[in-house]
């Protein structure tokens, strides 16, 4: 990177991408060849930048110009003004909205300044398909330092020291859980990534696999080195093509350079790795779960103890981490278990990556340190609710996890202050809703997912869930009543308390925390049945305010089920016999004339 | 790859070179049953879907049960029984989505298409899935057809991209 005069860095991560990000790669780098520039800029495909809101992304190093919303027609406009003549193309810079003002680079950015990123640390910064940027990152510094300088017990000693702990959602300290399956005596030990994340509405892992393979390769033959293991897997969703494809890409490397394989690095030490595919169960991020399904049968978790560590892959003791806990493992090696301890709280140490999404303006992916409150979070990284309208709740901890209320919203982001407010850290889904999102519905919707997910070999989980939903569904039609509520309160624990694995004893914590914070709107729907924040569709009417309605017509054009009727310039009127409900009448009417009732 | 469908009865034909593939496939993964996963997804990325047909071969070529084939089949959603239309729409479900209001979205593709998730159009041109976090959740509520993204999808915007691939105007997805 340091050869070139200047680095075009343009975001090639899944969002980025999917709004032409890869036709403005391709535009760019055309261009400059015909300016016979090639040689001195580059332009490097990277990883998420995380700022996915505002895609597609571009940074030019070394001034850090930050260019949101680029289209692949501005690339031009980049090279000819800023690249050959100097000058920033004022209207791709991101505009700071409490002020007005353009902001000249990313350093300035609200999003970027109360953010550390250390599991993201290379993620928008190198090409995640060149080994050689992530080597010029001190990549595989510390590979080199613990096969070269320390014993796998001095490393699993830092590790510990450390502090860290397991980013998938338990938080289990993970230099205990290297010392456990190091102490397993056996013929054959695994070191397995759980890559399998399955929280809907979070791309945390993906992120850090699609923008830095190698920090978790690098960490997964460290984990080797410590627990004595020669194998190593990454159980991958394939429905993630482009993180696959990047680590394809990233382990051929790895193993040309002589860092993967047999007698890495001169040392004798043998390491290599393997790519399983899952197959879209969500269980399969249950270990136990993910082990069975890695050997190839459906994956029903079975009963812990004994932990993957005693017995796991094929019957052998192997220790498995998500892949943010194994992409803070370099770090640790290469600066020091003081350093990463002294980033945190007292028992949280180091950062949180969160995939942040909802109704709030900057939707992305952030890193903060543990103890960032969830106002800080929200508001100024976030940069508030979209629309100005009012915060409601925050989810956390996706299908497992709880909605915090507003009075929450000065919790300190770590494993027990979260779960002490209700909800839980889980692996980094956070959903900010406002106003107009209804919590029954929320609930409703976790409990669709874990019906849908369950495996069903346990009754509490597979029976249980049904009636949990049968009862949400009911309360969401208006037909619900005050003992439903009890019932549900009843049943909800009774499926956490018998369920077999993790996902039945959490999958009812959407419902009692909504209940808990919000018992209100679920007494509304029972009560009077009514939805306050108008969404349960049951209880609602569209209707047209007479003296607002233009008589555009343009809303009877739209209707898909011709409910709506009236005369040109004269008011409209909905009949609600034939209304379906949809919505698209008020999306489109430019008069706010369409309301619900 | 050559299957031939007679679609009253839900029954495939294999032809030979599908059935020499399929055999060539558990051959490369040595006939182990512990990698009957990835065989399945080799298998599915030729053919687009697994019939019944081709999990009793696979049963048969690993000397294992048909049931245990099936059970894997059934028990992983990324695996399918029935083959996807030309374009398949898959419908991002994931929360971020469904609080920008996937529900709506789905629930006019349906409509418009008049299939449920996991059906084919009769004209095979359609079929519907929902999936969950595609990774694009600043662009919520998000719709695939075959690998497009389509981002901030208003329930207007639902009609006017199906009718474009009926029209047959885009053969091969590109950006409108
Ligand atoms: C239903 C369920 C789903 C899970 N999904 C994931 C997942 O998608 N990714 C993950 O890393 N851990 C997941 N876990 C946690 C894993 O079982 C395991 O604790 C974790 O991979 C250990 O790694 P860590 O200590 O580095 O967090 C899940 C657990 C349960 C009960
Ligand atoms: S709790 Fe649910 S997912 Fe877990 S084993 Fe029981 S049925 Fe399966
Ligand atoms: S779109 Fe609005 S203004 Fe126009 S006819 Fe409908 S309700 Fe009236
Ligand atoms: S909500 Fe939908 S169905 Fe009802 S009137 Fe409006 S457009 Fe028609
Ligand atoms: S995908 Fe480009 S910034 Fe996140
Ligand atoms: S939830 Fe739909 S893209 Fe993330």
């Amino acid at each position: 990177m340091t050869d070139y005069r200047m680095n075009i860095l343009v975001c090639g991560g899944t969002g980025c991408r999917s709004s032409e990000g890869a036709t403005l790669y391709d535009e760019l780098v055309s261009l400059l060849a015909d300016k016979g520039l090639e040689k001195e800029i580059q332009v490097v495909s990277t990883g998420c930048f995380g700022f996915c809101e505002k895609g597609p992304v571009v940074k030019i190093l070394p001034d850090n110009t930050f260019y949101v919303q680029v289209q692949a027609a501005d690339a031009r406009e980049i090279i000819e003004e800023h690249i050959i003549k100097g000058r920033k193309v004022e209207h791709l810079l991101y505009t700071a909205p409490e002020t007005g003002k353009k902001v000249s680079d990313s350093k300035h950015m609200d999003f970027y300044k109360k953010q550390v990123r250390i599991a993201l640390r290379n993620c928008g910064f190198i090409n995640p398909e060149n080994i050689d940027e992530y080597v010029a990152r001190e990549g595989y510094a510390a590979m080199a330092k613990c096969l070269g300088e320390m014993t796998p017990e001095q490393v699993i000693k830092e590790i510990k020291k450390a502090g860290l702990r397991g980013r998938g959602g338990a938080g289990f300290p993970t230099g205990t859980k290297w010392e456990l399956t190091r102490k397993s005596e056996a013929d054959q030990k695994y070191v397995v990534c759980n890559a399998d994340e399955g929280d809907p509405g979070a791309f945390m892992d993906r992120s850090i696999l699609e923008g830095d393979p190698h920090s978790v390769i690098e960490a997964m033959s460290i984990c080797g080195y410590c627990i004595g293991a020669d194998k190593g897997l990454v159980y991958i969703r394939a429905e993630y093509p482009l993180a696959i494809k990047r680590l394809k890409i990233a382990l051929e490397q790895a193993r040309n350079y002589g860092l993967l394989g047999e007698n890495v690095l001169d040392t004798g030490f043998n390491f290599d790795i393997e790519l399983r595919y899952g197959a879209g169960a969500f269980v399969c991020g249950e270990e136990t779960a993910l082990i069975h399904s890695m050997e190839g049968k459906r994956g029903e978790p079975t009963f812990k103890p004994p932990f993957p560590a005693e017995k796991g892959y094929l019957g052998k003791p192997t220790n498995v981490n998500n892949v943010e806990t194994y992409a803070n493992i370099p770090p640790i090696i290469n600066k020091g278990s003081k350093w990463f301890s002294g980033i945190g709280t007292e028992k949280s140490k180091g950062t949180k990556v969160f995939a942040l999404a909802g109704k709030i303006n900057n939707v992305g992916l952030i890193e903060v340190p543990m103890g960032t409150t969830l106002r800080e979070v929200i508001y100024d990284i976030g940069g508030g609710i979209k629309g100005g309208k009012e915060f409601k709740a925050v989810q956390t901890g996706g299908p497992s996890g709880g909605c915090l209320t507003k009075n929450f919203l000065d919790t300190p982001i770590d494993y027990e202050s979260l779960t002490e407010a209700g909800s839980m850290m889980g692996s980094g889904g956070m959903i900010v809703m406002d106003e107009d999102d209804c919590m029954v519905s929320i609930a409703k919707f976790y409990l669709e997912f874990t019906l849908d997910e369950s495996c069903g070999k346990c009754n509490p989980c597979r029976i249980g869930n049904k009636r949990l939903w049968e009862i949400l569904d009911k309360i969401s039609k208006g037909n619900g009543t005050k003992e439903d509520l009890n019932r549900l309160k009843l049943l909800s624990n009774v499926v956490k308390d018998a369920s077999l694995c993790g996902l039945g004893q959490t999958s009812p914590n959407p419902i009692l925390s909504t209940m808990d914070n919000f018992w209100d709107e679920y007494l509304a729907h029972v009560e009077d049945k009514r939805c306050p924040a108008g969404q349960c569709k049951a209880m609602m009417q569209y209707v047209i305010d007479p003296n607002k309605c233009t008589g555009c017509t343009l809303c009877s054009r739209i209707c898909p089920v011709a409910a709506i009727e009236g005369e040109r310039k004269k008011p409209h009127e909905i009949d609600p016999e034939k209304c379906i409900k949809c919505g698209a009448c008020m999306e489109k009417c430019k008069f706010e004339a369409i309301s619900v009732a | 790859m050559e299957i031939t469908r007679d679609l009253k009865n839900h029954k495939v034909q294999l032809s030979e070179n599908a059935i020499a593939l399929v055999k060539k496939i558990c051959r490369r993964f040595n006939y182990q049953e512990g990698e009957l996963i990835n065989i399945l997804h080799a298998v599915q990325s030729q053919f687009g879907y697994l019939p019944a047909e081709i999990q009793e071969l696979i049963a048969k070529e690993l000397d294992i049960s048909v049931a245990k084939v099936y059970g894997v089949v059934t028990f992983y959603s990324f695996f399918t029984m029935k083959p996807k239309g030309k374009y398949p729409i898959s419908l991002c479900m994931g929360t971020a989505c469904y609080v920008r209001g996937a529900e709506n979205i789905l629930n006019e593709i349906k409509r418009q298409l008049n299939i449920d998730e996991g059906e084919t159009t009769p004209d095979g041109l359609f079929s519907l899935s929902s999936l969950r976090c595609v990774g694009a959740c600043g662009l919520a509520p998000v719709l695939l057809v075959g690998e497009k993204v389509y981002g901030r999808v208003a329930q207007a915007d639902v009609r006017k991209i199906i009718s474009e691939y009926k029209a047959g105007c885009l053969t091969h997805p590109t950006k409108e």
